[in-house]
């Protein structure tokens, strides 16, 4: 014991990693600090949804309780827990409790490989911001989204309902179906960084360029992967309300339900701080390079922990933005999306990557700055390529496509009457 | 050091062998088939205490998270009855047939212990760079083996499609 308590007190070198009892501490304090911001911060997004929502819609939004609505989560959580909880006669018992947990955990365990800020020096050493800095870092994220189907596919199965198992049916044919461009796109990114921990990433990223500069059909890809791998709109087929009432949680009531709702927003956390940190530097302050270097301080630690909270907060804001803007994909579009477009070109845009990496490295150009322009402009080009493609509906046929004059003329001839145009109204 | 890591290892061996023992006796295929996610979790646990995370990572990724949702898709779908409807063993033969096997099985384990008793702890730290280890052999000595393995794979997606679309 007395060994121990040495262990604990022993100044070590304040670059170096702490001892094992100091190591254990401050891991205690960080999964704590991260459980709670996500948790906290969880309870508020769904007001800033609803605020977002009435904004967007020119409504006030909630307003009575507390200032400004400020405490509606609150008066939702208590709601929510002193409801009943039903139990449909023919549901599965055992799995219908355990389906909202599973599609819970999964949410909140990704975060934990993601670096939220510089590291600090104490005088047990460097502490690390982050709070499992695994060196497989991105496989585990790849391994856990992985999982997060299951609460929703047990939820519609063990519900017994059919618009529960349709709804959990549509959702993991959507996630495994986006699961592979998403896994596919961050191949990029990994490529790139040469390395699949997040610190190493982040680190790339502030050295030479952001790879949203530098890969952007890679982000956009990702980016439209994350939102379906949400169930977000325009993806929220599993759950569309005027399809299947409410989808996979259909049959669910009280905290069991919110655990559904409080999964979804995690989720959504999860992903925008994955976008924050692939595509835009995680942690890093752009246009210097003064938080990256070795004097760690608080004041540091800090700086880059706002410029994280910046980030991941302006992609929440676009995931809300999106669902009050956009319609909902039809089932048969959203497939062909991921199969058609989005699996074809995150295939070749890794070869592209590849070959253009192997040139760049047989040029002898070491990344750097001319190394992240070359990227960039390739980028460019590539990104310009693929939108001017999309754009003249070569790669998606939009979902009605005006009909050809031959076509038209065809229909004519078999005596179908086109239906009423402006110029057949008399 | 030590005693946590035995600890650790215990726990998730045990909990290992029990999942996979619900996942042989549970009657409901699906009940089942989480009681096998339990198990590949426990192994991956395992794996990750050895320093070997990339393949404990791998083993949720394909195992848990690929593999088992689509086994669970196909079960929902054709909805296999009610687990009472389902009974596995039968007849006495097959019983004592089992056992058989059982106590072979058995025996070799006991024979495996007695030669020499694995160690739990690695002595070795593992180094920070752990996917370079597979991917070397991977992509330079075996990569004629690793690229037919992909066509081989690809065939057997085509084919299975083929498959399906002349039955139907």
């Amino acid at each position: 014991m007395t060994e121990l308590a040495l262990l604990a007190l022993q100044v070590t070198d304040p670059l170096r990693l702490p001892n094992l009892v100091p190591f254990m501490i401050f891991t205690v304090i960080k999964m704590i600090t991260v459980f709670t911001v996500t948790l906290v911060g969880v309870a508020l997004l769904t007001l800033a949804e609803r605020k977002i929502s009435a904004w967007i819609q020119d409504r006030h939004g909630p307003n009575r309780v507390g200032p400004g609505g400020l405490l509606q989560p609150a008066a939702d959580g208590l709601k929510n827990i002193m409801k009943e909880e039903t139990y449909p006669d023919a549901a599965y018992k055992p799995i219908f409790i355990l389906a909202p947990m599973l599609a819970f955990i999964p949410a909140l365990l990704t975060f934990a490989v993601i670096p939220f800020a510089s590291p600090i020096s104490t005088r047990w050493g460097r502490i690390d911001m982050v709070v499992a800095d695994l060196p497989i870092g991105f496989l585990y994220i790849l391994a856990l989204t992985s999982l997060g189907v299951y609460g929703i596919v047990l939820a519609g199965w063990s519900s017994n309902n059919k618009y529960s198992l349709l709804g959990g049916l549509r959702s993991s044919a959507q996630m495994v179906s986006y699961e592979i461009s998403m896994g596919l796109s961050t191949v990029a990114v990994l490529l790139v960084a040469g390395n699949v921990s997040l610190n190493e990433i982040i680190f790339q990223q502030a050295t030479t360029v952001w790879n949203f500069f530098g890969l952007t059909i890679a982000f956009f890809i990702f980016l439209v992967a994350a939102f379906a791998e949400t169930n977000r709109l325009p993806f929220d087929l599993p759950e569309a309300e005027s399809e299947l009432i409410a989808g996979y949680h259909t049959e669910y009531s009280a905290m069991k339900f919110s655990m559904f709702f409080i999964a979804e927003y995690s989720n959504m956390v999860t992903a925008s701080a994955l976008i924050a940190t692939l595509f835009f530097g995680g942690w890093d302050i752009p246009f210097t390079l003064w938080d990256n270097q070795a004097p760690w301080t608080i004041w540091k630690t800090l700086a880059t922990a706002t410029a994280f909270s910046v980030k991941v907060l302006f992609f929440l804001f676009f995931y809300m933005w999106v669902r009050w803007t956009l319609p909902r994909f039809r089932y048969d579009q959203l497939m062909s999306l991921g199969w058609k477009f989005m699996l074809p070109v995150a295939l070749v845009y890794v070869i592209v990557i590849a070959a253009l990496l192997l040139w760049l490295d047989w040029l002898g150009i070491r990344p750097g700055a001319m190394w992240g322009a070359i990227l960039g402009g390739v980028n460019v080009m590539l990104a310009a390529i693929l939108f001017v493609m999309l754009d003249h509906g070569k790669l998606i046929s939009p979902a009605s496509s005006r009909a050809q004059a031959d076509r038209l003329a065809r229909l004519r001839a078999m005596g179908v009457r086109p239906a009423l145009t402006p110029d057949s109204v008399h | 050091m030590g005693y946590f890591y035995q600890i650790n290892f215990y726990i998730f061996g045990l909990l290992a062998i029990a999942s996979a023992l619900a996942f042989v006796t549970r009657k409901s295929p699906v009940a089942a088939a989480l009681w096998l996610v339990n198990t590949m979790f426990c192994l991956s646990a395992l794996y990750i205490m050895m320093d070997a995370q990339f393949i404990g990572a791998i083993q949720v990724l394909v195992y848990a998270g690929a593999i088992m949702v689509v086994f669970l898709f196909v079960v929902m779908l054709l909805n296999l009855g009610h687990p009472s409807d389902i009974a596995d063993m039968r007849g006495t033969w097959g019983k004592l047939i089992a056992a058989g096997i059982g106590v072979v099985l058995l025996a070799q384990i006991l024979v495996i212990q007695r030669q020499r008793l694995p160690r739990i702890v690695p002595d070795v730290e593992a180094p920070r760079n752990v996917i370079t280890g597979i991917a070397q052999p991977l992509f330079n000595e075996y990569l004629l083996a690793f690229e037919v393995t992909s066509v081989l794979l690809l065939a057997a997606i085509v084919g299975a499609v083929l498959l399906a679309k002349r039955r139907g």
